[in-house]
């Protein structure tokens, strides 16, 4: 009733989004000073050359029509051929969509409890050595740029330091991501220390916010264990203010991770989206651009709906 | 009385913990069975600490030191930090003071009751704990039906949060309950009901209740005893009846003097001062500093507790002597001038909140030289109603005329000088002043908006500052620095600066300590009495009006219900909704007498 009534109006708002995203992306990829066909073709391409290429990818079509047949291609699943090859877009993307897909998954999976367990844990111990030695530390990792860490992590575990890991990964096209897991420990641990202190933090101011409320006192002054009073009376309300800051950092992990895929040759999309930019392979640039979007309206859409479910305040609202 | 003593406090001491500073000290206190021992005293008197103490819990730097806690014969500091939860919760409960901060607002209300006998292990099944949920809340006053069980506590109102606390607190049958404050910040009806239920429930049951309180004439209606804690020590306890009529203790006797009472005509005696803080307690008693007893001895020990008669024990060297409290200046007689037109007329005013009307034809003078009281129930629009005559609200139709003038809705588009002459003194003396700004600043800053040089109003400003009692020194101090009655002594001399027609006083002692508002409301009457001050007194403080307004406008759902001279409508009212508002006004006198 209520709760599906609200996702039903949330998800419009996100394929509103999504249509002022697609207007911006295409309208932004038209501006770019160099012509795809040029790029793609050479310099010495003929003027012959230029007009097949811009035939053949309907370039030479009004701006409207050209945005109409890409929403249609989009929307069909067929967005359209990558300049480079000729081939369409989802024939090369496909694997690296499910690679980036998992590494997301296995990310959050990893870093989000880790990040409750250590912010609720730093909340409970305030000011004591857990939460001092934690903030320094958590502060450093933030601090730290992507690819210091990885390159950090590589040298001790990947070289003559301790040789346990591989320092790239290998999986070979076809293949799921899950058949390297031993090339995937690094980047995943690369990603988990680079967004659990956002996220720790967080959980950990909210956590002592809840604390020190009168509600969480009661719950003692009940007699109730310890244990009761954190999981039953606490993470409950300190979880909720802290899903928008996880959905953020969890598609950040989906899209965002150019330079941890680089550094360990990760066949994502994020190195896809490097390479399309710098053919001015522009229907790859243009999908991507989308399809990073969407992650976003997906995981900010589940936050919005996680933070309702986990407060009665806002659920019974909605009824 | 000892063999049935329930809860038995000896020697407590209590301090800030790591500096030794002692926030209580010396307290010793027994509670039979089936009895309730209001414990009275200002904020920060250390009640609340000695309540949760009882439970054996400190809150954060804070230690409980030494002294012992036994209920039914069992000690309780002593324990183990697992023996302590069993005893919380069953043995020994507790009923905070703010229901919809305590209630946790992610679990459903009956899972909440549930929880605590489950926890104790109550009865032998689950069957037969949901059983006793349903019971305690059919002893509460709520209905017990799966669906209301169901609610979360933002479903419910003040009041039905209120009796899920003590649903939670008599679940698993307690020995000892501490009730803090529990009835704070709720209608006088309402604050009734959760009254009669608490006292039904504590003698039905045989359970000792400490009861944390400020307020006197709850305590005069509730308590079987009486201990009265100043600066963190039991300066005077005994039955209930002895220590309104008898007091010993010069403070115990500021205090009730201070208390305003429905039935007496009796103006209030305020006291200046403050307790001194932890950390800053003379070495001699707590109360030398503010006693016009005092003497050298009480500068240099604390005097030991010692019996006046049998159950009445004192702690004082002057117990019993000083003259009777009398008011420091005479009642206001109001000059009535029919000739000059009422500094104030509201004339069928409608106002609405967001769309939604709160306020209906509201029409009522405040007369030129008088002080008209707006008594109400939360959530009667008096607020609103008061706004909207300042101009800060603009959803509103029908006339307000000042001085005869009709005002604009709202205070931008009224001229400076009608802004200026109606002033207002808000609730909160501890946000309603600018925190940079110096008390000479903030005084002076309304002449200097109505174009005064720097010299002439940092003049008027150090005059009005001597008017509201305080020195011409204050003006160079800041609000942190002030105590909450200094705070809104600067916030009256502010809105008295530019001699206003009219002042509204929004519920302006609801946030200050019982001697204080006796201080603040000394300080208005003299006021109105010297400067022929009009003032529109918002208030839902009935006691209060009658020591301070001519005239009394009762409002509720936002409609005049009676209006009428303050003696007749306290003593005489017409109205059912005013009889029973009055009916439901705890009064000490009408308690003392009923006994």
């Amino acid at each position: 009733m209520g709760i599906l009534k609200l996702v039903l109006r949330r998800l419009a708002l996100g394929v509103l989004t999504l249509f002022v995203v697609s207007l911006a992306v295409f309208l932004l990829s038209q501006a770019l000073p160099s012509d795809p066909a040029r790029a793609v073709l050479g310099r010495e391409a003929t003027e012959e050359n230029v007009a097949a290429f811009r035939a053949q990818y309907g370039l030479d079509q009004p701006m409207i029509k050209q945005y109409t047949t890409w929403i249609k291609g989009l929307l069909s699943g067929e967005p359209g051929v990558s300049y480079s090859n000729g081939e369409p877009i989802m024939d090369f993307l496909g694997d690296r969509i499910k690679n980036s897909l998992f590494l997301m998954f296995m990310g959050s999976l990893i870093s989000i409890p880790l990040s409750l367990l250590i912010g609720s844990y730093a909340a409970l111990r305030r000011d004591k050595t857990f939460d001092n030695a934690n903030s320094v530390s958590s502060l450093i990792l933030a601090a730290m740029p992507e690819f210091v860490l990885g390159a950090f992590l590589v040298v001790l575990f990947a070289t003559n330091v301790w040789n346990i890991f591989p320092a790239t990964i290998r999986i070979r096209p076809g293949e799921p991501p899950w058949s390297d897991m031993k090339g995937m420990i690094l980047p995943l641990l690369t990603l988990t220390l680079a967004v659990t202190p956002y996220v720790s933090r967080v959980v950990r101011a909210s956590m002592i916010e809840v604390l020190e409320s009168d509600y969480v006192e009661m719950g003692r002054l009940k007699g109730l264990p310890e244990r009761t009073v954190l999981w039953r009376h606490a993470m409950p309300n300190a979880i909720g203010p802290t899903f928008q800051v996880m959905a953020l950092n969890v598609a950040y992990m989906a899209g965002g991770v150019v330079v941890v895929e680089s550094l360990f040759n990760f066949p994502g999309i994020g190195l896809a989206m490097r390479d399309a930019v710098r053919d001015v392979n522009i229907p790859v640039v243009q999908f991507l651009a989308m399809f990073i979007s969407f992650i976003y309206v997906i995981t900010n859409l589940a936050a919005d709906i996680g933070t309702i479910l986990v407060t009665p305040r806002l659920r019974t609202r909605l009824s | 009385m000892s063999e049935h003593v329930t809860l038995d406090i000896r020697d407590l001491r209590i301090e800030v913990d790591g500096t030794g500073n002692d926030i209580v000290d010396e307290v010793t206190l027994q509670v039979p069975r089936g009895q309730v021992l209001g414990l009275v005293g200002e904020s920060g008197s250390g009640k609340t600490t000695v309540g949760l103490a009882v439970l054996g819990h400190a809150r954060k730097g804070v230690a409980i030191s030494s002294g012992s806690i036994e209920i039914n014969g069992r000690a309780l500091l002593s324990r183990s930090a697992k023996d302590l939860r069993a005893m919380r919760g069953s043995l020994v409960t507790y009923v905070p003071q703010d229901p919809s901060m305590s209630l946790n607002p992610a679990l459903r209300i009956g899972t909440q009751i549930l929880e605590v006998l489950e926890h104790h292990g109550f009865g032998s099944s689950q069957q037969e704990r949901r059983e006793r949920v349903e019971q305690v809340m059919t002893e509460v006053a709520l209905p017990n039906d799966r669906d209301f069980l169901r609610r979360y506590p933002h479903q419910l109102s003040g009041g039905q949060q209120q009796r899920v606390g003590l649903a939670m607190a008599f679940a698993c049958r307690p020995a000892v309950i501490v009730l803090d404050e529990p009835t704070t910040g709720l209608d006088v009806s309402t604050q009734s009901h959760v009254l009669a239920t608490v006292r039904d429930l504590c003698h039905q049951h045989g359970v000792a209740a400490l009861y944390v309180t400020h307020d006197l004439a709850v305590v005069a209606n509730l308590a079987d005893r009486v201990a009265v804690m100043y600066a963190g020590r039991i300066v005077e306890q005994g039955p209930t009846k002895a220590i309104f009529d008898n007091a010993q203790h010069p403070y115990t006797r500021h205090l009730t003097a201070a208390a305003p009472d429905i039935n007496s005509d009796e103006p209030v005696i305020g006291l200046r001062g403050r307790a001194p803080a932890p950390g800053k307690r003379p070495a001699g008693c707590a109360f030398a500093l503010r006693c016009e007893l005092v003497t050298d001895e009480c500068r240099e020990q604390f005097p030991v507790e010692r019996p006046v008669l049998r159950d009445h024990l004192v702690r004082c060297f002057q117990a019993g002597r000083g003259e009777r409290l009398t008011p420091a200046q005479t009642p206001v007689s109001v000059r009535r001038d029919s000739e000059s037109a009422p500094a104030l007329q509201i004339r069928h005013v409608d106002a609405a909140y967001t769309g939604h009307q709160v306020v209906h034809d509201v029409t009522f003078d405040v007369p030129r030289g008088q002080c008209v009281a707006l008594v109400g129930e939360s959530g009667s629009g008096k607020t609103t109603l008061t706004r909207s005559v300042g101009g800060l609200h603009r959803e509103w139709n029908g006339e307000i005329l000042l001085d005869g003038v009709a005002l604009a809705r709202s205070s931008r588009d009224r001229p400076t000088a009608q802004r200026l002459s109606i002033q207002y003194v808000f609730q909160n003396p501890y946000s309603s002043l600018h925190p940079r700004r110096t008390v000479g600043e903030s005084v002076s800053r309304p002449l200097r908006v109505a174009g005064a040089s720097a010299r002439e109003a940092s003049h008027a400003a150090a005059e009005m500052l001597e008017r509201v009692s305080l020195t011409a020194a204050y003006a160079s101090r800041y609000p942190d620095q002030l105590s909450g009655g200094e705070r809104q002594r600067v916030a009256i001399a502010r809105a008295l600066v530019c001699k206003p027609s009219v002042l509204v006083c929004d519920e302006v002692t609801s946030a200050l300590d019982v001697l204080v508002q006796a201080a603040v409301v000394e300080l208005l009457v003299g006021l109105q009495r010297d400067l022929g001050l009009s003032m529109l007194f918002v208030t839902h403080n009935l006691p209060l009006v009658r020591s301070l307004a001519q005239q009394v406008v009762v409002l509720a759902d936002g409609k005049v219900v009676e209006a009428g001279p303050t003696e007749q409508v306290l003593t005489r009212p017409e109205q059912e909704y005013t009889q029973r508002l009055l009916a439901d006004t705890p009064s000490i006198a009408a308690a003392l007498a009923a006994d």
